[in-house]
């Protein structure tokens, strides 16, 4: 199978990859591109650790962040005992701390929130996280208030020797544990925890009957993600030496559950995908454009309606035809699909582009510019092309949709026999 | 004893308003079990509309055809889009609301910016309508009190006296029933999301000049309107209309109670020394966790009583 050098591929990849980027003239990384893997390793785990819940167990959580944010508060205030010589801690084992940090916390909450499933569950999720959220505004021995609490990273004190002044070494460290978490977390799904979980996601009262707790599985899984989310907070601080209010309020909860729905639920590296995808979105088209919360939000709309299983679940959908060797088949499909696809998206870009132009750019004093020129907002033309492409994208794609639709199905049947 | 009565007044405002927004809330979930978190969005949404058909038509025009827009725009979401991922269960049904909520908050900042609108109470009611030991109670607020009060008459009679009120009682405990007997009952669900926003923005339409037109209000609002709905007990009105008020009035007490609980320790002969988080915990008044509280009552009763305070079913 194609995963046995799948996983060593893409570690090697996450090694190799500072150094692609490396600028020999001046001797030093690419700070940019160290900041967005470390980042991104961090995502993972928060996607991960979400995953377990909503994927795995079927909850439906809106307090992750709050483990992330507690991990990360427990490690800046551990890094600062260190540092004054009062905790005998290397910075290696600093993201577990932070993880039991998450996993306390968890089993706390957990043992309220679990009693209820499905969308009791949500809600109480909800009140716990804007809960410690208003409490982290609150208290500021803890949390610092919305300054929160800082941190210096060079504590001197490493099982390897390491002073972890530059990025890079962070990075390696993220990019350890974010392995050793995935590899564990993947381990937890093989393990009979993981698979009650499947269950009672699928059929809480067969599961029942069997004669396990559901409330008990949810429970541990509850707890488990706390601690994985935990670890990702520690890390986080590690790399900022700052958290903030931030790291444990309702957007990064929104996000974990954006990052594993997108990347896809059903299959155990589908939140990985989402977590580099949307990690490279925000960093990328968050500088580019005001608007791209509605990308993300399209986005994600869009799959709730089209395709439940993320682009996980998509890519897995082209096993059984890349088996029998019939990808080829679909290639000229694919292709057809591209240019309405294209021109839907121009539009609605342009549509979005337009209309906060209008009024948010125009606030902070931004022109639109497009091909090497101002585009006047107010003129009629750049409307009525993006309306225009909008449209004709959308009935286009319908139509081609629908061809594609069929081609694919008899290809399954064809492959199915 | 004045602030007290006046405290009293507003927390029956703030408490209606949140009714208001609630009931739709737990309308809709009762019917169709789908939470809608997009549910503040479309309170946002109504003030919004409310702030722009009155400059045109003026405010009392657009009392009414904001909630309608907003009606309107609810049937559309329901139709092209919960039905269409109600056959992928629950958990797609709640993801889908709250994907919406972003889309609705950035398409407002799009619109409308990102700076608070100049929405005000309209002039025609712009004057104290009495005083009490010398604090003004304005007549907006009065206002206010009476549209929710007739909402809340309007629904109980629509519910309670006229045939599509039965129609809607009965799909909510025996959908395939109805069903059998003729009814449309993809159309009474419609109708019933529709109805809640119409709900929602009407609550905007007079909460969006009482607080502030502005991006953050659903993302303030939602929360506390969520509290409501499960401390009142998932789909339970009359529960929702207790916890409304209970909330309104601890939110408009809890800022004018300055003591701590160290204030009540110290009869006890017990003194409070250094800075510590403990003693910050304890040290805190009551009129600075005020925004803490509806959250810790929440968890507090799910604690004790996972229904709610009357809710009849777990979900």
């Amino acid at each position: 199978m194609k995963s046995r050098w799948l996983i060593p591929a893409l570690i090697a990849v996450a090694i190799a990859l500072p150094w692609c980027f490396y600028d020999w003239g001046h001797h030093r990384h690419a700070g940019f591109l160290l900041s967005m893997l470390s980042q991104m390793g961090m995502m993972v785990i928060l996607a991960l650790s979400y995953n377990m819940l909503l994927g795995q167990a079927g909850l439906f959580s809106l307090c992750h962040a709050t483990f992330f944010g507690i991990g990360g508060y427990a490690t800046v205030h551990l890094l600062n005992a260190v540092g004054a010589g009062d905790l005998p801690v290397p910075m290696e084992l600093m993201p577990l701390l932070a993880g039991l940090s998450g996993l306390a916390l968890a089993i706390l909450f957990g043992a309220m929130a679990t009693k209820q499933r499905a969308t009791a569950f949500a809600m109480i999720t909800l009140g716990i996280s804007e809960l410690m959220a208003t409490a982290a505004l609150m208290f500021h021995h803890f949390f610092g208030g919305e300054g929160g609490v800082t941190t210096n990273r060079m504590i001197e004190n490493s099982l390897f020797g390491l002073t972890y002044a530059s990025g890079l070494q962070v990075y390696y460290l993220i990019l350890a544990w974010t392995v050793l978490a995935t590899g564990l977390m993947y381990y937890l799904t093989l393990t009979p925890l993981g698979r009650m979980a499947n269950a009672t996601r699928d059929n809480f009262e067969r599961a029942q009957f069997i004669g396990y707790d559901p409330r008990m599985v949810r429970f541990l899984q509850f707890a488990l993600s706390g601690f994985f989310a935990g670890i990702g907070g520690g890390l986080y601080a590690i790399t900022y030496e700052i958290v903030t209010f931030d790291a444990l309020a309702a957007p990064l909860s929104a996000n974990a559950l954006l990052m594993a729905y997108i990347g896809g639920t059903t299959v155990f590296g589908g939140p990985i995908l989402g977590a580099i995808l949307i990690t490279l979105l925000q960093s990328g088209v968050s500088l580019l454009s005001n608007s791209w919360l509605v990308y993300v939000g399209v986005m994600f709309i869009a799959m709730v309606i089209f395709a439940p299983t993320g682009l996980a679940g998509i890519i897995k959908a082209h096993g059984p035809i890349r088996h029998s060797g019939r990808l080829g088949s679909l290639v000229v499909p694919y292709l057809r699909l591209v240019i309405p696809s294209l021109g839907l998206l121009l539009g609605f870009v342009g549509i979005v582009e337009l209309m906060s132009f209008l009024t948010i750019g125009a606030a902070q004093g931004r022109k639109l510019v497009l091909f090497g020129g101002p585009v006047d907002v107010h003129a009629a033309l750049p409307w009525v092309i993006s309306c225009g492409s909008l449209i004709l994208g959308a009935l286009w794609l319908r139509i081609e949709a629908a061809g594609f639709h069929r081609i694919w199905e008899n290809l399954t049947a064809e492959v199915r026999r | 004893m004045e602030t007290v009565l006046i405290s009293v007044l507003n927390g029956l405002v703030y408490g209606m308003l949140l009714f208001m927004l609630a009931s739709g809330l737990t309308l809709i979930f009762s019917m169709m079990g789908v939470l809608n978190f997009a549910h503040a969005s479309i309170y946002m949404l109504g003030a919004y509309l409310a702030f722009t058909v009155s400059r045109f038509v003026g405010f009392f025009p657009a009392l009414i055809i904001a909630p309608i827009l907003c009606g309107l725009i609810g049937a559309a979401i329901e139709i092209w889009g919960l039905r269409r991922v109600h056959h992928n269960g629950h958990i797609a049904e709640l993801l889908f609301t709250f994907g919406l909520v972003f889309i609705i908050q950035r398409l407002v900042q799009m619109t409308w910016g990102m700076l608070p609108m100049a929405y005000r109470v309209p002039a025609s009611l712009d004057f104290p309508l009495f005083v009490l030991y010398g604090a003004n109670f304005p007549a907006y607020r009065g206002f206010m009190l009476l549209v929710s009060a007739a909402m809340l008459l309007g629904t109980w009679l629509l519910l309670k006296k006229t045939r599509i009120g039965l129609i809607i009682q009965a799909a909510l405990t025996h959908p395939q029933m109805v069903s059998s007997l003729g009814h449309n009952v993809p159309r009474v669900f419609t109708t019933v999301f529709a109805g809640g926003c119409l709900l929602a923005g009407l609550a905007g339409v007079i909460g969006g000049n009482y607080q502030t037109t502005e991006p953050g209000m659903a993302d303030s609002m939602g929360p506390i309107v969520f509290v409501v709905v499960v401390f009142g007990g998932l789909g339970s009105l009359a529960g929702c209309f207790v916890a409304s008020i209970i909330m309104g009035m601890i939110q408009t007490f809890a800022v004018v109670i300055d003591y701590s609980i160290a204030d009540l320790l110290r009869p006890m002969g017990l003194m409070l020394t250094g800075d510590t988080l403990l003693t910050e915990v304890l040290t805190v008044p009551v009129a600075r966790i005020g925004a803490l509280l509806p959250f810790v009552m929440m968890v507090t009763i799910l604690f004790f009583r996972p229904r709610g305070l009357m809710g009849t079913r777990d979900t």
